[in-house]
């Protein structure tokens, strides 16, 4: 047991390691992906100048703004890079070999990877975010309450989940396509758009809205966004943090199912 | 010395891109089927935005003086720019960096032919193409929606004359931008710096107003001209005529000559310190 842990440990620290290599460059990075906000700002507030009550399906101008930045940070922790690409780029060429002869968990290794990775990616990325965030303080309605901050951080940490075990998902079904790509690019336009990453999903009509709404897509970009702004009513919150829940759930089962059904069909190509 | 014939060179370059594109076929239609899709939810989004405001009741709906069908046409020159950009000059300007990395820019410097030229259009993405026919299609089908405008034959001629002047407006940011590489021997960020500086060209410059707002459209008309690119040829078509917007016009025309020498200018120099790496 102790020895496993240790075995974790390791993995964890060289993929911190790994990730601080290149730090100047990130900094510089995180910092321009807040320029597009800029122009969001503008645009909305000309969109809302043309509305003659200064709310839309619930939201004011600076409900949007917020959203928007709050939808930065849920996909800080719900988005994944590389991840699916990578797991198929390694069934393709033979790489995953190493998972069958060494004592190291796929899904475990790559899970742990992706939190040093992150870790890193919150320490440097925290100071441009708390600068953003505190520049544009005035769109914020202020701190929600107790039980919806909570369920903001936690929604949170399993937005980070949910996206890793879906992504990990997509990236295992390489043992039965070897080639992802069309199934990635889909899935990212769906996920741009019904994520709620591009704007916020009230503003899709009936019966889209309702449809959406039963994906687990909205929970890695509107979910977070919307506890923290109160959109969701008290009744459903903790429903819809259980939902969240058992979709997380849901995928983390499917892709461990993946793994050893991909493993038993996997005769060894490549390199 | 032998002035080579430099339209038969580019024809040569897109004949052999075709063929290279047609050789990796699915790749090639997934191309199309991600710039069409792309392109399709942006209109989405902004149909969906103008049927939010049209739904609070007061019955017009306009962004920043751009009423629907006057969007659809800004969207359209978007595409349509954005598209021509992609077609000739990405693939390109992404190969520079790694032709400096790798040292295979010696054999472009060795060839009897422009070097700026050579690097800039040696590649032509055909992939672009299907987005060029939709966005000549939402002009088709946009323009007619608008509401009490009639197009005078100039503007029909005006129109193509300053998609070609965005066009090369944005080429030479990005020729200038993909040239800072060859000084840095490496610029991976390139492509995200591209986005979000050509990201304020999307929208309509009306819509930078106000203490901010003013600055930044003054910066990005007049010193970095990226609102000038889609703006100009997006009113030109979509509004009626109008004294006013003549010096924008002309502006339009400077800004482009005057980009193109500065890139000109930037690529010579960063040629110059060329330390010609790992050959």
């Amino acid at each position: 047991m102790l020895a496993r842990a240790q075995i974790w440990w390791t993995v964890f620290t060289m993929c911190v390691a790994e990730r601080l290599a290149y730090r100047g460059d990130f900094v510089l990075g995180t910092t321009m992906r807040f320029l597009p906000m800029i122009t969001q700002i503008f645009l909305w507030t000309a969109v809302f100048a043309s509305s003659s009550n200064g709310t839309m399906v619930g939201f004011t101008r600076n409900d949007i703004v917020a959203y928007y930045l709050l939808t930065m940070v849920a996909r800080a922790f719900s988005s994944m890079p590389g991840l699916a690409s990578g797991i198929a780029g390694q069934i393709r060429n033979g790489e995953i070999k190493k998972f069958l002869i060494q004592p190291i968990d796929l899904i475990g290794f790559s899970l742990l990877a992706r939190m040093g990775h992150k870790l890193v990616y919150y320490g440097v990325a925290l100071g441009p975010f708390a600068l953003v965030f505190y520049l544009c303080r005035d769109y914020f309605p202020g701190w929600p309450p107790a039980e919806y901050m909570a369920a903001f951080l936690l929604s949170l940490v399993l937005s980070f989940l949910l996206g890793f075990f879906l992504e990990a998902s997509l990236g295992l079904a390489g043992f039965w396509t070897l080639e992802i790509s069309s199934l990635l690019f889909v899935y990212m336009l769906f996920n741009f758009f019904f994520s709620g990453h591009m704007f916020p999903l009230e503003i899709l009509p009936e019966p889209w809205r309702t449809w959406v709404g039963w994906l687990p897509l909205k929970y890695l970009a509107y979910f977070p966004a919307a506890v923290f702004l109160e959109k969701i009513p008290p009744e459903q919150l903790w429903q819809e943090m259980a939902l969240m829940g058992a979709w997380t759930l849901f995928f983390m089962l499917l892709s461990r199912r993946l793994m050893h059904a991909g493993f038993r069909r996997y005769s060894g190509y490549g390199g | 010395m032998h002035r080579p014939n430099y339209l038969a060179v580019f024809w040569m370059f897109a004949r052999n891109s075709l063929i290279r594109d047609m050789t990796f076929r699915t790749n090639y239609i997934i191309e199309v089927i991600f710039g069409v899709s792309w392109a399709l939810m942006n209109l989405g989004f902004y149909t969906l935005i103008y049927r939010l405001m049209y739904a609070d009741g007061d019955g017009h709906a306009n962004i920043a003086g751009w009423s629907q069908y006057q969007f659809f046409v800004f969207i359209a020159t978007t595409i349509l720019v954005n598209s021509l950009v992609e077609g000739f000059f990405m693939a390109n300007a992404e190969e520079l960096s790694e032709l400096t990395r790798t040292g295979g820019l010696d054999f472009a410097l060795l060839k009897p032919i422009d070097t700026q030229f050579l690097l800039s259009l040696q590649r032509v993405n055909w992939s672009a193409v299907p987005k060029l026919i939709l966005a000549l299609a939402l002009l088709a089908y946009s323009i007619p929606r608008i509401d009490g405008l009639t197009l005078s034959a100039i503007q029909f001629l005006l129109y193509p004359l300053y998609i070609v002047l965005g066009t090369l407006i944005l080429y030479s940011v990005m020729i200038g931008l993909a040239a800072t590489s060859i000084w840095l021997g490496r610029n991976q960020s390139l492509y995200d710096f591209w986005f979000y500086i050509t990201n304020f060209s999307r929208y309509p410059m009306e819509i930078y107003e106000g203490t901010f707002g003013s600055p930044l459209r003054f910066v990005f008309t007049y010193m970095i001209p990226i609102l000038v690119v889609i703006n100009v040829p997006a009113a030109t078509l979509a509004k009626p005529l109008s004294a006013t917007n003549w010096p924008l016009a002309a502006f339009a025309v400077f800004a482009t000559v005057a980009s193109l020498a500065v890139s000109r200018w930037i690529f010579q120099r960063a040629l110059m310190s060329y330390r010609s790496a790992s050959s």
